[in-house]
């Protein structure tokens, strides 16, 4: 089972993430029992038998906007956010867009190229649940990463975990 | 100037520490080279053709005595002695080892400096106005607005990794002194006719690879709604720039490719939802940062001291120095003294670390303990009585700082270039330095008047060669240097592009190549008419033919 950062913890995660081979097509891909995050082809030609599921939701690549989903939130189980590499920085924006536009609270997971020198910006954006590829991290080295989800500790702008920025949350000008 | 408070220093600190970490796990084999790049470079830190380079932050070109004394430090004990100033405003050092740079940065942040965003795909240090706050023509100081947008831009999360590397400039005077046309993000600070102060906006101009002059997306903006504004853009920039392909990932080509009304829909349509919301600016926090940046208690002075007016008649090389490296201050009985750091024989923008010091202590003696870097690469004191200026000027004659070159011909801008720099084409010092050789003449180089010349290594354009009155590129032929010119670029508010005169020249040409270009325009020119004026009364042909025809007269005598 895999270890997904979810809430600033550790947890192990049941959920897969289906992605389709050469030759599968979004209609006729065998989807295994139990939570799947599947590509939006997938649940754009069967959203109503994946509905029915109850525990499927679906993964935008980079480059599939937020808007492609948004009246599909209330029966997706989670949304994920796929970076195809962490210096692709849209799925930052996605995920904003997600929560303030659309105002999805469901579970919003990276995955892909997730590695801990983004987590921060990653929680700032609003994910909630963080997936590095597998075998990337030891329990070890992902116990340590927890840390630098804080490594900023009073970010001044605002974000979606934290809207106002620092001005509206702090009496500023103490001299340091 | 901007003092941290507890929550700048905090932020500072832990990325110090934050980088450190970082920089531990590279050298432990926990980080790859790949996943170490993006966040050195965010640091400031290159990996260059000698050893890494270390660019620190000079947000909005302005620093403290201590600032930089402790650069002189740096330089001293972490560099080879001396440190280089940018075209933005920052200085770089290219000697550092790389597992000292936690150290330093850590050094930094004691007193209040870093090298957050100097470098990578993120909003990077933004340039203003080297004369802030003391220029004659300036409707509103720039500086306050540069801080809070220093501040929003700092680890803004969802800009950390963008297409490509932003940049802001912002200017609040009659005269553009920053260049925001050629800036992904240009802004103006103005008021409206009630008297309200908001910013005129400009998006997609920017030198490099495809210069390109920046367009208007707003006239208007008020102050209130600026950073949901520029968060607007950069969302849109960052959701839809190009990614497949670097040379296409800056938002100029984006603007290019919508069209700026399609451009502006939807960036009006993204901060439809925005405006409005929990990062709109306040009265409150606006008044707090301008507290900042409120002026000294300047003396009442005669607007002419008596005795500065009679060293200027009794001595020459002094007269010579105060007409270009003296500047009018808004005050009367001050002026803003512009240190040269183009002096013939040193790189342009090169500083030793005993010339910071010296700098350091001039500025605690003369100048409030401020200095300024210019995006031209010198140095500005910019509150100096005029009384005073004399005894200034023969200390920094004497630390070979007051070279009378301002705005002439051998005020070079110059990248470090194929010398340094692992990006660069071709060397730029040496032809920045083959020039000043040739122009060694002063009566001659204030005849020829004010002048901008500016060379870049290669087509990222950091010595802004697109708007040199000359501009000089060095590109790669067959893996030899060589340097394409260009003519009628300028900067300011007729911002304009240079174009190429043909094809490009050797290294050992460049000197002949300048100086057929100025006989050029001293032959053509009518009275008090600026090189930059004469090539757009007569477009570039003349110019074109005298360069080329009389390297072919050359070659032929040389043949025959």
């Amino acid at each position: 089972m895999a270890k997904v950062i979810r809430n600033r913890s550790i947890v192990d995660d049941a959920r897969q993430t289906v992605r389709l081979a050469e030759g599968e097509t979004p209609e006729g891909v065998a989807l295994p029992a139990g939570p799947l995050l599947v590509p939006l082809a997938v649940w754009q030609a069967r959203a109503a038998e994946l509905a029915a599921r109850g525990d499927v939701g679906v993964w935008l690549a980079a480059g599939e906007g937020a808007e492609a989903i948004a009246a599909e939130l209330p029966r997706l189980a989670a949304v994920g956010v796929h970076f195809p590499a962490f210096t692709d920085g849209r799925g930052y924006s996605t995920a904003a867009l997600l929560r303030t536009r659309y105002g999805y609270t469901g579970e919003l997971r990276a995955i892909g190229d997730v590695l801990r020198d983004q987590f921060q910006a990653y929680v700032r954006c609003g994910f909630d649940t963080l997936q590095p590829p597998e075998g990337r991290y030891s329990d070890e080295q992902l116990q340590a990463a927890l840390a630098s989800l804080s490594d900023i500790s009073t970010p001044y702008q605002g974000a979606v975990d934290e809207p106002r920025p620092l001005w509206l949350r702090a009496q500023r000008g103490v001299a340091a | 100037m901007y003092r941290y408070d507890a929550y700048d220093q905090r932020a500072v600190d832990e990325r110090v520490a934050q980088f450190r970490d970082q920089t531990r796990r590279y050298l432990a084999g926990e980080l790859t080279e790949d996943e170490y790049r993006p966040l050195r470079l965010q640091n400031g830190l290159y990996v260059q053709r000698h050893a890494p380079m270390l660019r620190i932050a000079v947000p909005y070109g302005l620093f403290s005595s201590a600032q930089l004394r402790m650069l002189a430090h740096v330089a001293r004990t972490y560099d080879k002695g001396y440190g280089h100033f940018t075209t933005r405003q920052n200085i770089q050092f290219n000697w550092p080892a790389l597992a000292d740079v936690p150290e330093i940065l850590a050094q930094l942040a004691t007193v209040q400096m870093h090298a957050i965003q100097t470098s990578g795909n993120c909003i990077r240090n933004i340039t203003s106005d080297a004369f802030a706050g003391v220029a004659g023509d300036e409707r509103i100081d720039p500086r306050p607005w540069c801080e809070i947008l220093r501040q929003w831009s700092s680890f803004h999360p969802e800009f950390a990794h963008l297409p490509r590397k932003f940049k802001f400039a912002v200017n609040g005077a009659e005269e553009d002194r920053a260049v925001i046309q050629a800036h992904d993000i240009g802004l103006d600070v103005i008021r409206n006719e009630a008297g309200e102060i908001g910013f005129r906006v400009l998006v997609g101009g920017g030198l490099g690879r495809t210069p390109i002059i920046g367009e208007e997306i707003a006239s208007f903006v008020p102050w209130q709604h600026i950073v949901t504004y520029c968060e607007s853009i950069l969302r849109v920039y960052n959701l839809h720039g190009r990614r497949d392909n670097k040379y296409k990932a800056r938002i100029k080509i984006l603007v290019k490719a919508l069209g700026i009304e399609e451009f502006r829909r939807q960036v009006e349509a993204e901060w439809a939802h925005v405006k409005n919301g929990p990062s709109t600016l306040t009265e409150a926090e606006v008044a707090r940062v301008a507290a900042h940046f409120v002026d000294p208690v300047y003396e009442t002075l005669p607007a002419h001291d008596a005795a500065y007016a009679e060293a200027l008649a009794d001595n020459k090389p002094f007269a010579a120095w105060a007409k270009r490296n003296v500047r009018a201050h808004k005050v009367p009985g001050y002026a803003s003294v512009v240190l040269s750091l183009k002096k013939t024989g040193v790189p342009p923008g090169d500083i030793s670390a005993e010339q910071m010091e010296l700098v350091a202590d001039l500025a605690d003696a003369h100048s409030y303990g401020e200095v300024r870097a210019t995006h031209q690469q010198n140095l500005v004191l910019a509150d100096v009585r005029q009384s005073e200026l004399f005894k200034l000027w023969q200390t920094l004659r004497d630390a070979g700082l007051a070279t009378p070159n301002i705005g002439l011909l051998t005020d070079i801008i110059a990248c470090p270039g194929g010398d340094y720099c692992a990006l660069a084409n071709a060397k730029s010092i040496p032809i920045a330095q083959a020039i000043q050789e040739r122009f060694d003449d002063l009566d001659y180089l204030y005849e020829i008047g004010d002048i901008d010349l500016n060379i870049s290594g290669c087509m990222n354009a950091c010595g802004h060669h697109h708007v040199g009155h000359i501009g000089v590129l060095g590109v790669d032929k067959n893996g030899e240097e060589w340097y394409q010119v260009t003519v009628g670029g300028a900067q300011g508010n007729d911002a304009s592009l240079g174009k190429v005169i043909g094809p490009s020249f050797a290294a050992h040409e460049m000197a002949d190549v300048v100086s057929s270009l100025i006989e050029t325009y001293v032959e053509n020119r009518h009275e008090d008419e600026r090189f930059i004026d004469t090539v757009r009364r007569l477009g570039i042909e003349p110019f074109k033919t005298n360069v080329y025809g009389k390297r072919q007269q050359e070659r032929k005598v040389a043949h025959g």
